[in-house]
């Protein structure tokens, strides 16, 4: 394990004395099934996401994992020829429902991705896309914003100085707590993160589960992570997906050290495959 | 360390590096010839050379002497099989030899000297001359013979006097007399309209209007009396000259633009006269069926025709691109008008031009001229305008109604959405004819027709002919340019809860910025060199006034127009004096392509400028 970063505190403590999730069901996967053209990624998944935690999704790849992140905020829209059955809910309100606004979700569904993707604007101009796209362009407001999300992603002092620099001068660890100050800045009920550090060195990894850590005090955190090690030290629960199907669901402690599954055992041991 | 594997792949030396070198070499080389010969022959052509008198012995024994710059030198064949040296002599005096150059045999040279005495002038009539001076004669009989040490100071005096009087009379025949010409022909116009719409108060506005046009005339005839005068002055002096030949001649010296005696200039002076020829090219209108004076008229066309072109096609070019990339669904449908775009670009540019001949000269100029040809009975029209209107409506409501934006991608099915796009096409349609066959729009310019306004070939029409030639260029790189814009950058824009359409104007068209400004500046290159669908849709070989002018309403678009690149097509092969013209395309090749690279190293900077801000700085 690299060595401790001398900030915020430790995240490797504490992840299991939570006490009872304010709402255990914030997010209710029901019977949910999901097909790109013939190929079926997901078959019959249900599960329930507790509020104010942060919630891991591990598996090998392809095992459907990622694409039940894009289906929360229906990213996976953007594909062609997808098909779903079965339904999820959030806050108990489908988000197949006709009446949802894909983009009014979205607002309340922020995400940040395997590679940080920062406009090509300035630093200011990436926090608070998701103000100017709503219309909301009181520059009191949007200063407001970038300060509160940037020292929400823990970035502000590294950048105050150059907020109308271009995004693209930033480190790659920089760049990628920009996307989740990008991300926060609307103030979502869910962020979801797909494998957030893949692209980063060990020291920014760190950073951003620390940063993990303190965010979900406020928000509501999926996570998809390739890093055992990593859902162990930042997660609250843990699901284990294999070819498409949710194979097992717990406390995170409980699921790595004594997990029920045998194929859960194989994975985590590194036997799998 | 022993069991490392030997590599049987040659790492070094690899042929294949060669080859490649060697194609960029051959490429290097055709375009550095081909530049470095017409940067030889058209930066040389302004450097004043030396002339030279020889005596020539003809074949009967007599001498004469013929002076002039020798241009070139090269062998013969004879009749009898032997080949011979002979030089090209520049020996001007066109009025009196009938030929600005002569070809003489070297063997036939007895001496050759370079006299300091000998003149070149520049003239407005009949090339440059080539002479001694003899005496100054003034038109109240006093003389001034050139061995007086004041004659030269007095010579230059009466050029620039005469140049200042040509200047004159050039402003007051293009400026006041120009003006009132266009007032006599708008009211000449109004009366014709009044005629015509057979009022029965119009015939007291035509009376007063005819008094306007009577004044106006009287004016018109005091402004041309006064130029004629000034013109008298013109002949006021006039110059005795001797030429080589031993024949006297006289010149007006307000016939002489400019004199220099080439074989006495310093380095210095000869760099003057270089700077003052140059200067002259670029900035003076032609003379002479343009062989002589300068070509700024047609810099100016090229240079606006490119940018009209340039702002016509951007547009165009783009909203075509995305919505080829973002918005079609990628089927065959998309594929065929992808490749049918390609292909656009490798149609004959005669062929556009014929196109834009007929579409846009002969169909929208003659309807912005004088209305429909032959319009819908009004019941008809009347019915398509209603058609129009409702399609228009359903078609925007069927857009409105359909899923979000950004969101379900799912094909939507079923009636409504199949209908979409056979209702909009029916809209365009319908809207068309609305527009270009109503019975009740007679023209802009009706009242001048038959004399065509927009009917006829303008720098407008062929900028939108060129427009239409350089768009698949535009199109391609502008989906080039978006295709390229990463996936991640599209993803995080939607999922921060922008719509499509907010998507692709705050971030992909952004990233996608420099890549589209390539496609306008290849678009640009190609369109400023091309002439052939030009000749049909606007471009003169010599245009009265330029596109863009103080007169209002400032930009006249339906002005025609010339072109450096019809220019030296008009040098080179219409010319009546070909070997006259020779130099001259190859100045004006120079400088077509010097407008080029300027153009394009604008629009590069700009691209740069644009990647500076949309990517990534250095940190």
């Amino acid at each position: 394990m690299p060595p401790e970063p001398a900030t915020p505190a430790s995240p490797t403590t504490d992840f299991s004395a939570q006490g009872e999730p304010l709402n255990p069901a914030f997010i209710e996967v029901d019977h949910f099934h999901f097909w790109y053209g013939a190929k079926q990624a997901i078959q019959d998944i249900n599960m329930e996401i507790p509020e104010r935690q942060i919630t891991a999704f591990i598996g090998p790849s392809g095992c459907g994992k990622t694409t039940l992140l894009r289906n929360l905020n229906r990213l996976n829209d953007l594909i062609e020829n997808i098909r779903h059955e079965g339904d999820i809910r959030i806050d108990g309100q489908s988000l197949y429902d006709p009446s949802v606004e894909v983009i009014s979700l979205r607002k309340r569904v922020g995400m940040v991705f395997q590679k940080y993707n920062p406009f090509p604007k300035t630093i200011y101009e990436n926090v608070v896309f998701s103000l100017r796209v709503a219309g909301r362009n009181a520059k009191a407001e949007l200063d407001e914003v970038v300060e509160r999300s940037l020292r929400g992603a823990a970035l502000w002092d590294e950048v105050k100085d150059k907020l109308h620099e271009s995004a693209y001068g930033l480190s790659g660890g920089q760049q990628q707590r920009l996307c989740i100050a990008r991300a926060i800045a609307n103030r979502p009920q869910i962020l979801l993160m797909d494998e957030p550090c893949a692209a980063l060195d060990p020291v920014a990894t760190l950073k951003i589960e620390a940063l993990m850590t303190q965010l979900k005090e406020e928000f509501t955190i999926v996570i998809v992570t390739h890093n055992m090690q990593q859902a162990a030290r930042v997660s609250d629960r843990t699901a284990y997906f294999f070819m498409g199907r949710l194979i097992e669901y717990g406390p995170t402690l409980q699921l790595l050290s004594k997990p029920r599954e045998k194929a859960t055992q194989d994975y985590i041991s590194g036997r799998y495959g | 360390m022993s069991s490392l594997p030997k590599y049987r792949q040659q790492t070094r030396g690899e042929i294949q590096v060669w080859l490649c070198a060697a194609g960029l070499a051959c490429g290097l080389l055709m375009i550095g010839g081909l530049l470095l010969l017409i940067l030889a022959n058209g930066a040389t052509v302004f450097w004043p050379k030396p002339i030279t008198e020889c005596t020539v012995r003809a074949q009967d024994g007599t001498e004469s002497k013929i002076s002039g710059e020798v241009v070139k030198t090269q062998l013969r064949r004879t009749a009898e099989g032997g080949t011979k040296t002979e030089i090209q002599l520049f020996t001007g005096n066109k009025d009196a030899y009938g030929l600005g150059f002569r070809f003489i045999d070297r063997e036939s040279i007895t001496s050759e000297t370079q006299p300091e005495d000998l003149i070149l002038a520049e003239r407005m009539e009949y090339g440059d001359a080539i002479f001694r001076p003899v005496q100054l004669k003034r038109k109240d009989g006093s003389t001034l013979p050139a061995t007086d040490p004041r004659f030269h100071q007095t010579l230059q005096d009466l050029v620039r006097e005469g140049n200042h009087l040509r200047d004159r009379i050039l402003s007051l025949e293009k400026g006041r007399i120009g003006k009132i010409n266009a007032r006599i022909k708008a009211t000449e116009l109004r009366i014709k309209e009044l005629q015509t719409d057979g009022k029965p108060q119009a015939a007291t506005e035509i009376s007063r209007l005819r008094n306007r046009i009577t004044a106006e005339q009287k004016k018109f005839d005091g402004l041309i009396q006064e130029s004629r005068q000034l013109r008298a002055q013109l002949d006021d002096a006039e110059l005795v000259c001797r030429l080589s030949s031993g024949e006297e001649r006289t010149v007006k010296t307000g016939n002489i633009v400019f004199f220099f005696e080439p074989n006495r200039l310093s380095l210095g002076q000869k760099i003057w006269v270089f700077l003052r020829r140059v200067t002259e090219f670029a900035t003076s209108e032609p003379r002479e069926a343009n062989t002589e004076g300068g070509i700024f008229p047609a810099i100016f066309g090229t240079f606006v025709m490119t940018i009209l072109l340039a702002l016509l096609v951007t547009p165009f070019g783009v909203i075509a691109a995305i919505y080829l990339r973002e918005y079609a669904s990628q089927g065959l449908l998309v594929r065929v008008v992808r490749i049918c775009v390609n292909n656009l670009a490798g149609v004959p540019s005669i062929v556009f031009g014929v196109f834009g001949l007929g579409f846009f000269v002969y169909g929208m100029g003659s309807f912005i001229d004088g209305g429909a040809k032959v319009p819908l009975p009004p019941v008809w029209w009347l019915a398509a305008a209603i058609g129009f209107i409702v399609c228009l409506t359903v078609s925007l409501l069927l857009a409105v109604q359909s899923p979000t934006p950004g969101g379900e991608s799912a094909r939507p099915r079923g009636f409504a959405s199949r209908l979409k796009p056979l209702v909009a096409t029916l809209a365009v349609a319908l809207g068309v004819v609305t527009l270009f066959q109503c019975p009740y729009f007679h023209g802009f310019f009706s009242s001048s027709l038959p004399t065509p306004t927009f009917g006829t070939g303008g720098i407008l029409w062929a900028s939108l002919t060129l427009a239409l030639m350089t768009l698949p260029v535009v199109i391609v790189a502008t989906e080039e340019a978006l295709a390229a814009v990463p996936r991640g950058v599209r993803e995080a824009a939607l999922a921060c809860g922008a719509s499509k359409w907010q998507t692709i104007q705050r971030v992909v068209l952004p990233s996608a910025l420099p890549g589209v400004m390539t496609g306008v500046i290849l678009a640009m290159a190609r369109g400023a060199g091309e002439v052939a669908p030009l000749m049909i849709t606007g471009v003169v070989k010599l245009a009265p006034s330029l596109p863009l002018d103080l007169d209002a309403p400032y930009i006249h678009a339906e002005r025609k127009f010339m072109h450096l690149g019809f220019h030296i097509y008009d040098l080179g092969f219409q010319s009546p004096d070909s070997e006259a013209a020779k130099p001259m395309v190859f100045a004006t090749t120079l400088l077509l392509i010097l407008l080029v690279v300027v153009l394009n190293l604008a629009a590069i900077s700009l691209r740069t400028h644009l990647r500076r801000k949309y990517q990534a700085s250095a940190f």
